[in-house]
């Protein structure tokens, strides 16, 4: 396998990246060589849909073909399920694994494709980002869901009711999943500003990361967590 | 494999199958995980949070025994579940007050953030394990033990924990992530998923059956995050699919008096995606109805589809309106083990298991298990009723017990 793909990026680039992904203290649990048996394929969701195949990662990476890996970072591991059913891989492979690796690299490189791959997911980011919920019952809209038929649209018009018709009181809620206290969702930002996940959000969209920058940053002066 | 002569009764196939997986200990490819944990414990790393008695011991993939708390259970709610399939979450609560346990249902929880880590990678390996940390201590300091009730939530979890396990450094940064955060730095001594205090206690659920389940036919879709990540932990029976799967929903399923059918393709995933629910469709529901729905349908022909994830849930039953409208063959019923059991043992329809939030038709179901949709359904709308006007300000766990 040798890519012809992305010939504009410097080789010194594609190396750089792959080292990245090397570097990760996962790297070693995840990667153990490849049978090329294709087990893991046979299992795999996405490679039934799309031009995909956890095999070729996993060889890819036990190959260092650099090339080919730039490649798949750019193309190809967006489409990856993260089911982990290619974890029944005889060599125990952990091809989902190795995808969640690449994945972080290519969001914290800012990669063209990955910003592409992520722009109809931004809300859905700073859903969970700001609400420690990523579902809320007010998302559930017909406009923005059509395709799950005429359920959604009963849902949204008896959002209020319905959620006070649950008996449990933590569930009365329609802007979060459940009732979370102030002092936890403070906790929450402050972890994002403590493990640079907020800078990596910069890195992919600088517009939604001083959104969250604000939102955080005010509620943690109020907190008096400092750091 | 599954012979012609083996069929169930519903037409279906028998979940018997010939091969038979041997378990032992002493052969488990991976480490036990619980050894290390305990080390670091007393190394002065962590602190470990025992599961509180009473417990169950059940068996692992390998034939480990897991420890299962009964009670004192600190729930760890699930941000799709409680969002969007409120009665899945409601059902498991109402289920411990009717066995009269003693659990706790808390404030102080923030979801895992691995959906919108797997989906979206906008998040890092220290970002999760403080996440987890934090709510490990909120549940410690409770005095509650924490039972997940999402599967990617407990599969995700599990891998925090190897990782914290393995990685000095990790360790160190997420300690004092916590220490600034004023919290303590605990990991519990098991991580448990709700289905594995559903299979728990399985047998008292059986004692109280009041609705005839012998006619409903189940298939079981077990969610991909409970057993293929970390997998040696999950739950296995020898009586059950000889061991060959995991044993929780299909005991509790089997337990409760249902028949439940066995189908092709049940290892396949749901489809869910993670991103692909929200932005990408178009798989997820071509994935969930034709390698799904539609071979359950062929080879079971169930009444309902139960699995124990709410991205499965979401996937299998949203996606089937679509492939009714192309006239695919579609057309279940599809909810957790958790309101099923609720059903069985006399919880109402609506007003417990919340079936209305649900997309596919549950009425012909409800019919054969000997409830009145349209009666209930009445009964639902007097109480929407009454919170509508002011009489009352919303449901309580009193009018429904």
């Amino acid at each position: 396998m040798f890519s012809v793909k992305y010939q504009e990026v410097p080789l010194e680039d594609k190396e750089r990246l792959f080292e990245e992904v090397k570097a990760d203290p996962r790297y070693e649990d995840y990667l153990y060589g490849c049978y090329e048996c294709g087990i893991c394929v046979a299992a795999c969701p996405s490679a039934r849909f799309y031009d995909f195949s956890p095999r070729k990662i996993a060889q890819t990476l036990a190959r260092e073909d650099v090339e080919t890996f730039y490649e798949q970072l750019n193309d190809d591991v967006w489409n990856c399920s993260q089911c982990f059913s290619c974890t029944r891989c005889p060599r125990q492979n952990n091809p989902g694994g190795l995808i969640t690796v690449m994945r972080e690299v290519a969001v914290k490189n800012g990669l063209r494709t990955t910003k592409e791959a992520l722009a109809g997911y931004t809300r859905i980011i700073y859903k969970i980002m700001t609400t420690g919920t990523q579902v809320s019952p007010d998302m559930l809209q017909e406009d923005a869901f059509p395709d799950w038929g005429p359920q959604v649209k009963a849902v949204s018009e008896n959002l209020d009711l319905w959620r006070l018709a649950l008996p449990p009181e933590t569930l009365h809620t329609t802007g979060t999943s459940w009732e979370v206290e102030e002092r936890t969702m403070q906790e929450l930002y402050a972890i994002w500003k403590m493990t640079g996940s907020l800078d990596i959000i910069s890195s992919l969209d600088e517009g939604l990361s001083d959104i969250m920058e604000e939102i955080m940053d005010e509620e943690l002066e109020a907190s008096g967590l400092s750091f | 494999m599954e012979t012609p002569d083996k069929q169930s009764k519903s037409g279906g196939m028998a979940v018997e199958t010939d091969r038979s997986f041997q378990w032992d200990p002493i052969e488990a490819p991976d480490e036990d995980i619980r050894e290390a944990v305990w080390e670091l414990g007393r190394a002065g790393e962590w602190i470990v949070q025992p599961v509180p008695e009473p417990y169950a011991l059940e068996s692992t993939k390998f034939g480990r025994l897991k420890k299962i708390p009964l009670e004192k259970t600190w729930h760890h709610k699930s941000c799709g579940q409680c969002g969007h399939i409120p009665g899945y979450s409601t059902s498991i609560f109402w289920l411990n007050r009717l066995l009269g346990y003693d659990y706790f249902d808390p404030r102080d929880q923030t979801s895992c953030t691995a959906w919108n880590y797997y989906a979206s990678a906008t998040s890092n390996q220290a970002a999760q394990a403080s996440v987890a940390m934090r709510n490990f201590a909120a549940a410690y300091e409770t005095g509650y033990f924490p039972l997940i009730h999402c599967g990617t939530s407990y599969g995700h979890y599990k891998e925090v924990r190897h990782e914290l396990v393995h990685d000095a450094n990790l360790r160190r940064e997420v300690r004092e992530i916590m220490h600034k955060l004023g919290r303590p730095f605990v990991m519990p001594e098991e991580i448990v998923h709700y289905s594995e205090w559903m299979y728990a206690v399985r047998d008292q659920l059986a004692s109280r059956v009041v609705r005839d389940m012998s006619d409903i036919t189940v298939t079981v879709h077990p969610a991909c995050h409970y057993y293929k990540l970390q997998r040696a932990d999950a739950l296995y029976n020898a009586d059950i699919y000889n061991g060959q799967r995991t044993a929780v929903v299909t005991g509790v399923a089997q337990a409760l008096g249902a028949n439940v059918a066995d189908y092709s393709t049940w290892y396949d995933c749901c489809g869910f995606g993670f991103r692909h629910i929200l932005v990408q469709r178009d798989f997820t529901r071509s994935f969930a109805t034709m390698r799904k729905i539609e071979v359950m349908k062929e080879e079971a022909n169930p009444d309902v589809v139960l699995t124990h994830d709410t991205g499965c849930v979401t996937s299998l039953d949203k996606s089937q309106f679509i492939g009714k409208a192309h006239g695919r063959n579609v057309g279940v019923p599809v909810m957790s083990e958790s309101q099923f059991a609720a059903l069985a043992v006399g919880a109402h329809p609506y007003r417990v298991a919340q079936l209305h939030w649900h997309s596919t038709d549950t009425k012909q179901l409800l019919i054969k298990m000997g409830i009145d949709p349209e009666a209930a359904w009445a009964e639902f709308e007097e109480d929407l009723a009454k919170i509508k006007d002011g009489t009352i300000k919303s449901l309580s766990w009193e009018a429904v017990m």
